[in-house]
């Protein structure tokens, strides 16, 4: 029997110069002080400067009118309202770009990345200059081009393109058919919700059959899923009244009204940011399918399954869980450059936090409104990262 | 599909195999009769692996004939899946799938492949790894078992579609000296049960003890073939000899 | 069938031919599935319709000279590169006085020059520091003037190139120590200074650079003794360093953590100071680990750079915007565009190669030979 042993002695707590855990609190009181000191000088001159220019402090300015109109919005914005509502409609822009450019930067992302790992040498080379091209281009260029062909090169409002029926394309932007909303589309979401659960069960009840019996038809089992959330759309619709107004731009001598539209600023901000992103996110989905080992591949085809079930069940779980990571920091990126919209006189939240600093003077405040709205939208994107890989990592000792 | 146990299950016959510009099986005619125990062994770059990993389509040969229960291997994708049915492969490094338990790496290929119900293919499953006597390892993930555990759920996973010929290439390569042996007493097991057998290792002490016969492979062909005994005790050709006295100096 | 008899060693063959030559390399890589050869068609057709209305403008229609009416007359048929011809200077030195364009010239291709040295393995020495500093020097020199009986000349005048150039190196350089600073100090047992440095680091490289840029230039004058006055271009300097720092900060913090712990543990057991084991064994060896990285912030910062169009200083970009301000050379955009966007690809890149390059011969000092 092996005796237990002592506890340990206590540990000594010698003041000196030469106890480290003493030298480690000295550096960092130091530090402190010297931070403190430093930010409290900085602080006297600003508020000295600011006597000396006039410039009030206080984030009260928030609640006045703010005096100006601004391009687009989602919702009605009139210069009487407060500057508090401006940055939201500012943050609701920054939003609708980043959250549409983060859709179409995936796809298009997603399939030049395969792409470049392809057989096809022409396919690969294709893929391989989308990449080099806008990754080596400057975002902020890239946006001045793009901005240059949406207001010079397309046909002004009097004779616009016209791609399909009731879509006009010209330099004030695109307008299209737009349903009106009446009460009577609530039977239309119902009927989509009620649609996404049932494909849900239906998917369920195939997984079941699948476990006990071992009969798998993929084929049926998705086209069935879709036939079922359609139909109870369209009864949801039906229910609701069929409402079938739509606003429908029409062509006037000079103009085209009605519908909905989009301006050439945000479609120049979405498909800059779309593109110059969809180049480094075809890197990242590139390196995570070829980070998962060949091996993988081979013990797939030594057990016979067959390629597709050796894709969705072996390469991209893997790929998945190492693709996530960048992807999120790409995202991040994106929302970040999309404050380069100021540039193409975009009104997102940078647009509208620089015409706030021009018109009141308070720097200090309105640029710090702006950081934490981005810190904030960056912490966040962080944050749901950190759950997503902490449930999915791969468990090892 | 043949039945007569005269046939050889596989049967290689002037098979040639080039990686670009460089021969790496040359004219290979060999038989392996049905319940055969066969080991290859061999220097690094002669050809050990690539031979058997040709049994089952991971690598193409271009010349000659190679056919595996009676089906002859080429282009044709039926054939190919058919034979890779009947032929389980343990690899060097495992390959287990990491982000699956044990359980769901055992049962993937049954219902996937074979069709089979869940709770059938969970119980052909926890069969096999207690056949490897792993049982109580069923619900962890692979990168939490040591390199002797996952080579044993590896070769549980290659029986459970009940194969008539195992495949080991080089299966206590990457292990650490402590778990060499708990994977081969599992395969010993393995070869006393009527499996046919291809087996590529540099442990003799194994082939002498299982192998019906071990073949000697250099510079892509089959330098010497013949039992266990026979080869170790009289080894004939003077390649054989060399090989030999490198691998058994310790 | 056992057969111990003789043994007849084979010599190596050729392959078949059916397996070598044009014809089944081409059936191999673009023919051989519906899918393939499907694609194949699909991009050759995409290239064939695009490529040669492509080249019957840029190259054989397009009007060279700077001439207006000539440009005009074959718009929409040939490229007008006299736009690059007549705007070029405009372009490449943004608002700098016309007749000093020599000076930017020559400044711009000095640090060019060293920048191109600083790549080669051969002049990693010491002397290329004091290189550095004297390109530095002379082109500070060079550019304002008031020196050597050169005029001045005002640093909200200088665009283009050397300024690009010029923000991208000096804040990377800068940047450099505090970034080590910024990395070591997240890496500390410290508390304080742990904190410190992460949130600094989070805080900048969780904000966009456009914000970064507006508080230089608004806030940093605010900061400053009453009737000091600092120059815009270093208030750009300050908010890129800054930016910089950070996610240089990030990359040599990786470097650290893939240093094996021995590293550290042997140095502590030879008795090293906490200084000295960072500056003889520890830096050395993540540094050189991170150096592609290090590259690749680099070009970041290159490109980044543009945004100082939105502070109303014209570099690359800016001047090329600023250019086609001019309206009878506006609606030849493309071309002028295409112009700046050339020298920036062709930069960025020359630098990503170059960083793929030294990816794999870094190592070859550390692996054994």
């Amino acid at each position: 029997m092996i005796p237990p042993a002592p506890p340990p002695p206590p540990r000594s707590r010698a003041w000196s110069w030469r106890s480290q855990a003493f030298r480690g609190l000295c550096y960092q009181i130091l530090t402190l002080v010297l931070l403190v000191l430093a930010i409290s000088y900085l602080m006297s001159n600003t508020f000295a400067n600011m006597r000396t220019r006039g410039i009030q402090s206080g984030f009260d300015f928030f609640l006045q009118p703010a005096g100006f109109a601004i391009g687009e919005s989602l919702f009605e914005f009139d210069s009487a309202q407060g500057y508090w509502v401006a940055y939201l409609v500012g943050l609701s822009n920054t939003l609708r770009v980043a959250l549409v450019g983060i859709v179409f930067a995936t796809v298009l992302g997603t399939l030049i990345g395969i792409g470049r790992l392809s057989n096809n040498i022409l396919l690969r080379g294709l893929c391989a200059v989308h990449v080099e091209v806008t990754r080596n281009i400057p975002l902020l260029l890239q946006l001045f081009m793009w901005y240059f062909v949406m207001t010079e090169l397309l046909p002004s409002i009097e004779a616009p393109l016209q791609p399909m029926a009731n879509v006009f394309f010209s330099k004030n932007g695109l307008q299209y058919p737009l349903p009106e909303w009446s009460a009577g589309h609530w039977g239309t979401v119902f009927g989509l919700l009620a649609g996404v659960l049932a494909w849900r069960a239906w998917v369920r009840r195939a997984v079941h059959q699948f476990e006990t019996t071992g009969l798998y038809r993929p084929g049926r089992t998705h086209l069935t899923g879709v036939a079922m959330w359609l139909s109870l759309t369209v009864l949801g619709w039906l229910a609701g009244g069929a409402p079938g107004e739509l606003s429908i731009p029409e062509v006037t001598e000079i103009n085209v009204v009605g519908g909905g539209a989009v301006t050439p600023e945000y479609l120049t901000v979405l498909i800059g940011l779309s593109i110059y992103t969809s180049g480094y996110i075809a890197e990242v989905v590139r390196s995570g399918i070829q980070s998962v080992a060949y091996g993988q591949h081979e013990a797939a085809v030594a057990l016979g399954l067959s390629r597709s079930a050796e894709l969705r069940l072996v390469q991209l779980p893997q790929a998945l869980r190492v693709i996530m990571p960048p992807l999120t920091s790409q995202y991040l990126n994106l929302i970040k450059n999309s404050s380069l919209a100021v540039a193409v006189g975009y009104p997102d939240l940078v647009s509208i936090g620089s015409t706030a600093l021009n018109q009141t003077g308070r720097a200090i405040e309105c640029i710090a409104v702006l950081m934490l709205c981005y810190l904030t939208l960056s912490l966040l994107t962080s944050a749901a990262m950190n759950l997503y890989n902490r449930r999915v990592r791969i468990r090892d000792r | 599909m043949s039945t007569n146990t005269h046939t050889p299950i596989i049967e290689f016959s002037k098979v040639n195999k080039w990686f670009g510009d460089f021969h790496v099986l040359r004219d290979i005619d060999l038989s392996v009769a049905r319940g055969e125990r066969i080991v290859v062994c061999g220097p690094s770059g002669s050809g050990k692996s690539t031979l058997i990993r040709c049994i089952n389509r991971l690598e193409e040969h271009q010349t000659g004939r190679l056919t595996v229960e009676g089906v002859e291997l080429s282009d044709d994708v039926q054939a190919i899946e058919s034979v890779r049915r009947q032929v389980g492969m343990v690899f060097q490094q495992f390959n287990l799938f990491p982000h699956l338990t044990v359980l769901d790496n055992l049962t993937l290929a049954p219902m996937w492949v074979g069709k089979i119900p869940k709770a059938q293919a969970e119980e052909r499953a926890m069969q096999q790894l207690q056949r490897v006597r792993i049982a109580e390892q069923a619900h962890k993930y692979p990168l939490q078992l040591s390199g002797g555990q996952q080579q044993r759920v590896a070769i549980a996973r290659a029986l459970c579609l009940t194969p008539k010929i195992m495949l080991f290439d080089e299966p206590t390569s990457a292990l650490d000296p402590e778990m060499i042996n708990e994977v081969l007493d599992v395969m010993v097991e393995l070869a006393n049960q009527g499996i046919t057998m291809v087996c590529v290792t540099h442990e003799m002490g194994f082939a002498r003890q299982v192998a019906d016969r071990v073949i000697f492979m250099d510079e892509g062909q089959i330098v010497e073939q013949n039992t266990a005994a026979a080869f170790f005790d009289h080894p004939q050709n003077e390649r054989t000899q060399d090989f030999l006295s490198k691998i058994l100096a310790h | 069938m056992i057969n111990p008899a003789v043994f007849i060693p084979i010599a190596a063959r050729l392959p078949p031919s059916n397996a070598i030559g044009a014809w089944p390399w081409l059936r191999r890589h673009f023919f051989d599935s519906a899918a393939n050869s499907f694609l194949t068609l699909l991009v050759l057709a995409l290239l064939l319709f695009a490529l040669p209305p492509l080249f019957n403008w840029a190259v054989l229609h397009a009007v060279v000279q700077a001439d207006n009416a000539a440009c005009r007359a074959a718009a929409g048929v040939g490229a007008c590169w006299g736009v690059v011809a007549e705007k070029g200077r405009l372009i490449l030195f943004g608002r700098y006085p016309y007749e000093e364009q020599w000076r930017p010239l020559i400044a711009s291709a000095l640090l060019v020059l060293l920048l191109v040295v600083s790549c080669l393995r051969f002049f990693w020495r010491p002397t290329l520091v004091l290189a550095w500093v004297v390109v530095f020097t002379v082109f500070y020199g060079l550019m304002k003037g008031d020196v050597a009986g050169l005029t001045p000349v005002d640093t909200d005048r200088w665009g283009g190139l050397p300024l690009t150039l010029l923000l991208s190196s000096v804040s990377l350089v800068v940047a450099f120590p505090l970034a080590i600073l910024l990395a070591l100090g997240r890496q500390s047992q410290l508390p304080a200074i742990r904190t410190l440095c992460v949130i600094f680091i989070e805080f900048v490289r969780g904000v966009p650079l456009i914000s970064v840029l507006f508080m230089a230039s608004f806030i940093l004058p605010l900061l400053m003794p009453q009737g000091a006055k600092i120059d815009v271009l270093v208030r750009v300097l300050i908010g890129m360093t800054l930016f910089t720092a950070a996610y240089l900060a990030e990359v040599i913090r990786g470097g650290l953590q893939a240093l094996p712990k021995g590293q550290m543990e042997a140095a502590h057991s030879l008795g090293l100071g906490y200084w000295q084991i960072q500056r003889k064994i520890v830096l050395p060896q993540a540094l050189r680990l991170v150096v592609p990285a290090i590259v690749n912030t680099f070009i970041g910062a290159f490109k980044d750079t543009s945004l100082v169009t939105i502070v109303s200083l014209y570099d690359l970009t800016g001047a090329v915007q600023l250019a086609l301000g001019d309206a009878d050379w506006r609606k030849f955009f493309i071309e002028g565009q295409l112009f700046v966007a050339a020298i920036y690809f062709i930069a960025c890149f020359a630098m990503s190669r170059y960083s793929q390059w030294l990816e794999g011969h870094l190592h070859t000092g550390t692996r054994r030979q």
